[in-house]
């Protein structure tokens, strides 16, 4: 950044996004930077402009578990789907209720993802699941049957646009509750 | 004349809800994911205050939906009969006479559980339809590149010694009070999270120590959680921990974790 001929450091951070098409984190990010890599903080601030200057644009900064990315916003969805001829992948409610067990009590066995939804998850559930890179064993419970416990993955926070399970929306106690 | 009365209100007709069209019905039938979405319906169906189901009438119901399962020759799955038989107690319990002394712990409502097992249902149904409507990779967000000709570059991280991380963890807490003066911001973190996370790590190791689970960079709230997440992971029985000696270091192991985690890496 003291360097005349050098561009912005929130533009090589552009410049860096782009080239990789997948998520760098902090540190990735201060490995462009070669010998004299600025600090966390100047990186972070250089981030924080970069978001502001693609505020109004087709390209934007997020930040998701695998560290920051540029991704084309939500908002331009309708528009850029258009260039894909089939539609993405909807999920059955199965696989999303699933999912969400897993993700708000994990790590948790297939009986307790049972005990909840009333009917046992299919294999064929789990391995959508588990194929999609959302979940993985995350070990065995130390009781008899010595059940597998499944947890969610980075790539399921990354796919989510989210940077940590505390971005999921809350549980709400009563979703349908009338109001009486 | 009415066929049923409800909280004080006498029915004069069946619900008219339970007419399908025959072609409509597998398909109907079908939608549901278990006795207990079908329970669900039928209860907000009819606008009923989950806290106080009518046992009796809701079992009827139930019970024709079934039977209109059985007569499609649908595959009924046997958890729908588990919870017909579950109904069907409940249902024997409430006609039990119930002390009126009241005392709520000797004596609790029999549908209570139904009650427990319904709502932490229906809030997981939320919670999956709020997942399906977060931006996703591909539908939502389209992670953007510009063609690049250089190399993709990784940086291996450096290995550290076992002995090595003893040492840090001493100055571990003290720190932690250092980096929180400077952090920028305080980045949320889950015991949930770090549960999995922790797990992960002790994939494929033998043993791991305590101290390399923390992370000083994280600050005081990064060690408290770590620590939480052992302790439930320790609760779950799904970690074992052992120490050489009084005051010697302490080891995690994943349990269980060392035959069939290698089949699963």
């Amino acid at each position: 950044m003291s360097d005349g001929g050098q561009p912005a450091p929130e533009v090589i951070l552009e410049a860096a996004l782009l080239a990789a098409g997948t998520p760098l984190d902090l540190q990735q990010l201060q490995a462009v930077f070669g010998d004299d890599p600025p600090d966390r903080e100047s990186l972070e601030a250089a981030l924080a402009r970069l978001e502001t200057q693609l505020a109004d644009r087709g390209v934007e900064l997020a930040r998701v578990a695998g560290g920051w990315r540029l991704q084309v916003p939500a908002r331009c969805a309708p528009w850029v789907a258009r260039l894909w001829e089939e539609k993405p992948a909807r999920y059955s409610r199965a696989v999303l209720e699933t999912l969400a067990i897993i993700a708000y009590r994990q790590p948790v066995t297939r009986a307790e993802i049972e005990a909840i939804r009333g009917v046992s998850p299919s294999t064929a559930i789990m391995q959508t699941l588990q194929s999609r890179g959302w979940i993985r064993v995350a070990g065995h419970r130390d009781s008899p049957g010595r059940p597998a416990v499944f947890a969610t993955t980075r790539d399921f926070l990354d796919h989510f646009n989210l940077a940590s399970l505390d971005e999921l929306p809350t549980l709400t106690d009563h979703p349908e509750q009338e109001n009486e | 004349m009415s066929i049923a009365t409800v909280r004080g209100e006498p029915y004069e007709a069946l619900p008219h809800d339970l007419y399908i069209p025959p072609d409509a019905l597998e398909v109907f039938l079908e939608t549901f994911e278990g006795p207990l979405d079908l329970l669900l319906y039928l209860i907000r169906r009819q606008n009923l205050d989950i806290l106080d189901i009518p046992i009796a009438r809701i079992t009827d119901q139930y019970m024709r939906y079934v039977e209109l399962m059985s007569d499609q020759r649908l595959a009924l799955a046997a958890e729908y009969l588990v919870m017909a038989a579950m109904l069907a107690e409940i249902k024997a319990r409430m006609l039990m006479p119930r002390t009126s002394s009241g005392d709520d712990e000797d004596d609790p409502d029999p549908r209570a559980e139904l009650v427990r097992r319904l709502r932490e249902y229906e809030q997981f149904r939320a919670a999956g339809e709020q997942i399906d409507q977060l931006p996703r990779v591909a539908r939502d967000v389209f992670p953007a590149q510009a063609s690049h000709s250089a190399p993709a570059v990784t940086r291996a991280a450096p290995a550290v010694a076992l002995d090595e991380l003893f040492e840090a963890f001493a100055a571990v807490m003290a720190r932690a009070d250092l980096s929180t003066h400077h952090a920028v911001r305080r980045e949320a973190l889950s015991v949930r999270e770090r549960m999995s996370t922790t797990l992960a790590r002790l994939q494929g190791e033998r043993f791991v120590a305590l101290t390399d689970l923390l992370d000083a960079r994280e600050g005081r709230a990064g060690v408290v959680v770590t620590f939480l997440a052992v302790l439930e992971l320790l609760k779950d029985a799904l970690l074992e921990i052992v120490q050489a000696e009084a005051f010697a270091p302490l080891y995690l192991r994943a349990r269980g974790g060392s035959e069939a985690g290698a089949a699963q890496a």
